[in-house]
């Protein structure tokens, strides 16, 4: 068979695409077939896991509860850092796997601005905000520095981001003195648990308007085209007149902006810190949103979209877990063997075979006669 | 980049000429190393003179002596495995259990080490070459299961008391022509462990196997550029295949040499060892993009990395974090200078 006789064979047969064909192609099939999957397996394992009350907290305001919110709420940083990482994916290939540590870096600025240095205050040492964007600025000058590593000395993203994996905890360490600091002012605690008066956790809104932020960039500007591009071909988009470098490097410090956000979150729902364990792993799941999404880990076309769906799948899956008793030192091992049904599942090879089925049965009549 | 094969009499003059970047990369790092030991020895002196302290570096380190080695060739050929630290955890346990709570001896317990290492190489390698998924994905589920495995084994650890076993534990090699005297006046010997043993006899079969065997130049071709090697006629995908199995394989040697050196199974063994052996084969001039890199790097790559924490702790920064921070940095001083090395050199 040589190719001159394939080719008319294959064009001939693409208007014939099934239904089924042309739904596996869709980039977003499996995060939302992953998510059907989780949905229908909870509906009947036991339909109550979908139910919503409302509860007193511990502060006596009426908040909602339930499994479906705790998966939206614990969902909040992984979310973030997602989009952040289809970003940085997107551009340079590679990913970033410092984004626990520095998550760890901003949480411990935040922290020693709030407390001014002490151990323990009970009231903010330093209006919120501003203790939030220094934590921002550390945290993106962070990004600035692997998105220098990466850009300008060809390093691979996550070689460079090593470096900060290896060093970012003990930074976060060594800003506080080791010392854990521990704040107890409500105020602090709001952007990690409950506004008063308003039953929805804070997280859920800071994530909507992280999205709603990312989603406005990228209709109103050039910032997915650019990024797209420089990821598909850096040499051709530099002879277009962009600056692939500086691009790059803006990934890295748009992620180190999500970073702060999610750090923030993250030691607002305790208002405290641990250096070894907060947000431990976290790059691992980051990544993984980025591929459940769809997204090649090679750079390219991308999809935020997707990585937030992924990102969702990967918090509904640990809730489900956890809700059948399985503890959290063993939850690892059944995420893992979930991930490889799902990467096995998205990979080229199957899903050519899968789509092919329908095909098969004519070819090999073709052959025989 | 050095294809290593087919290459004609003209280029292999050249080739010889300008040193090729994998033989460049290695005699920075072996320098570097000497130097460091060298400004220890002179500045710190004291426990640095003593043989026996470089042996302990190696003693310490046979486990991720291995693992490194095992990275640096999956490394080679453009892919990554940071299953390694998690596959060295569940060996670890599941050694302990075998010989503590089923009666087994050294020889199943070997059986087991090596057989887990088998079996994730197989099945990572499949994924990997023949489903074409992501390394750095198949290798982290690879992780998060080795992990989980351990804790459902037992959360517990596993102190062993097996005397087969602690006859091959305790056993102490003495090198001839090496010791030092204590304060009393007595000769001491320097010795090594068995596990160092092995471990350096695993460097120099690899590093035989790197250079002049056709599988071992296949997997730079592969690395240095998948397509020219399928022209060559490499099957590409079998040879990424063995390289993974290679890697989780020696993930498993390692795992058992980590076990016969602490002697017991506990879900802390081999944490952030993946990343120690990634670091190693990086200081040791393995390049992530693959086809550049060799296993003596790696040995003194472990070496470097072992000597600097011990700087850096008996110069009196003994908080852990500070041998965390000059890792790094070590590690940023390395990428920098293999980035402008190989980028200058690529001007050319």
């Amino acid at each position: 068979m040589s190719p001159s006789v394939k080719t008319p064979e294959a064009k001939t047969k693409k208007p014939e695409d099934s239904f089924f064909k042309r739904l596996i192609r869709q980039q977003l099939f499996i995060p939302i077939a992953a998510l059907l999957l989780l949905v229908v397996f909870n509906l009947i394992a036991d339909p109550s896991f979908f139910t919503i009350s409302l509860k007193e907290n511990s502060l006596g305001n009426p908040v909602l509860s339930g499994n479906i919110i705790s998966v939206l709420d614990n969902a909040s940083e992984l979310v973030i850092l997602a989009i952040g990482m289809t970003l940085v994916t997107a551009a340079s290939g590679g990913q970033d796997i410092s984004v626990g540590a520095t998550m760890a870096i901003a949480g411990s600025v935040i922290l020693r601005m709030v407390c001014g240095g002490q151990i323990t205050s009970d009231t903010m040492q330093m209006n919120l905000f501003l203790a939030v964007l220094i934590g921002a600025v550390v945290a993106m000058l962070f990004g600035a520095f692997n998105g220098a590593l990466v850009a300008y000395f060809k390093i691979q993203p996550m070689v460079a981001t090593l470096i900060m994996f290896t060093a970012g905890r003990s930074i976060a360490a060594w800003i506080n003195n080791n010392q854990l600091p521990i704040i107890n002012d409500i105020a602090f605690k709001y952007a990690g648990t409950f506004l008063p008066g308003i039953p929805v956790p804070t997280p859920i809104f800071i994530t909507v308007l992280v999205i709603f932020i990312f989603w406005l960039a990228m209709k109103r500007t050039n910032l997915g085209l650019y990024t797209q591009s420089v990821g598909i071909n850096a040499n051709s988009s530099r002879l277009n007149g962009l600056d692939p470098k500086l691009i790059k490097l803006m990934t890295y410090v748009i992620l180190g902006a999500c970073v702060a956000v999610a750090g923030f979150i993250r030691v607002s729902r305790s208002g405290s810190i641990n250096y070894s364990r907060i947000a431990e792993n976290i790059e691992m799941d980051a990544i993984l949103a980025v591929a459940l999404g769809g997204n090649a880990l090679s750079g390219g076309k991308f999809n935020i979209y997707g990585s937030i769906l992924g990102a969702y799948v990967i918090q509904f899956l640990t809730t489900t877990l956890y809700k059948y008793n399985v503890p959290s030192t063993a939850l690892p091992a059944y995420k893992a063997v979930v991930v490889i049904a799902l990467v096995v599942l998205s990979s080229p090879v199957v899903r050519e075979k899968m789509s092919g089925l329908k095909k098969r049965p004519a070819k090999t009549a073709k052959e025989v006669s | 980049m050095p294809s290593g094969i087919a290459v004609d009499k003209k280029n292999r003059l050249k080739s010889r000429a300008a040193m090729s970047d994998t033989n460049l990369l290695l005699l920075i790092t072996v320098v570097v190393f000497f130097l460091l030991y060298l400004s220890a020895v002179l500045f710190l002196g004291g426990g640095y003179t003593k043989p026996q302290s470089f042996l302990n570096i190696l003693n310490n380190n046979a486990s991720l002596i291995v693992l490194a080695c095992g990275m640096s060739i999956v490394m080679i050929t453009g892919g990554i495995d940071i299953s390694v630290g998690g596959v060295t955890c569940l060996v670890c346990m599941s050694c302990a259990v075998n010989l503590e709570n089923q009666g087994g001896n050294i020889f199943t317990a070997i059986l087991i080490g090596l057989g887990i290492g088998l079996a994730f190489g197989l099945v990572q390698g499949f994924l990997v070459a023949y489903l074409d998924i992501q390394p750095f994905i198949v290798s982290l589920a690879g992780m998060f299961f080795a992990k989980g495995m351990t804790t459902i084994i037992s959360k517990e650890p596993v102190r062993v008391t097996n005397e087969g076993f602690l006859a091959v534990k305790e056993a102490r090699i003495t090198v001839p022509g090496l010791g030092s005297s204590n304060k009393l006046g007595e000769y001491i010997p320097a010795y090594v462990e068995v596990g160092v043993v092995v471990a350096l006899l695993v460097v120099l079969a690899l590093f035989f196997v790197l250079r002049w065997t056709k599988l071992g130049r296949a997997f730079y071709a592969v690395g240095g550029n998948n397509q020219s090697a399928n022209m060559l006629g490499i099957n590409v995908r079998r040879t990424k295949f063995l390289a993974h199995v290679l890697c989780s394989l020696l993930a498993g040697l390692g795992g058992i040499l980590y076990f016969l050196h602490v002697g017991s199974g506990n879900v802390a063994n081999g944490a952030g060892d993946e990343m120690n052996a990634i670091a190693s084969s990086i200081i040791g001039g393995t390049l992530l993009t693959g086809g550049v890199g060799n296993v003596l790097g790696s040995f003194f790559g472990v070496l470097s990395l072992n000597t600097i924490k011990n700087i850096v702790s008996s110069l009196g920064f003994d908080e852990a974090w500070w041998s965390n921070i000059t890792v790094a940095a070590m590690l940023c001083l390395f990428l920098i200078i293999q980035s402008v090395v190989l980028l200058r050199k690529n001007k050319k």
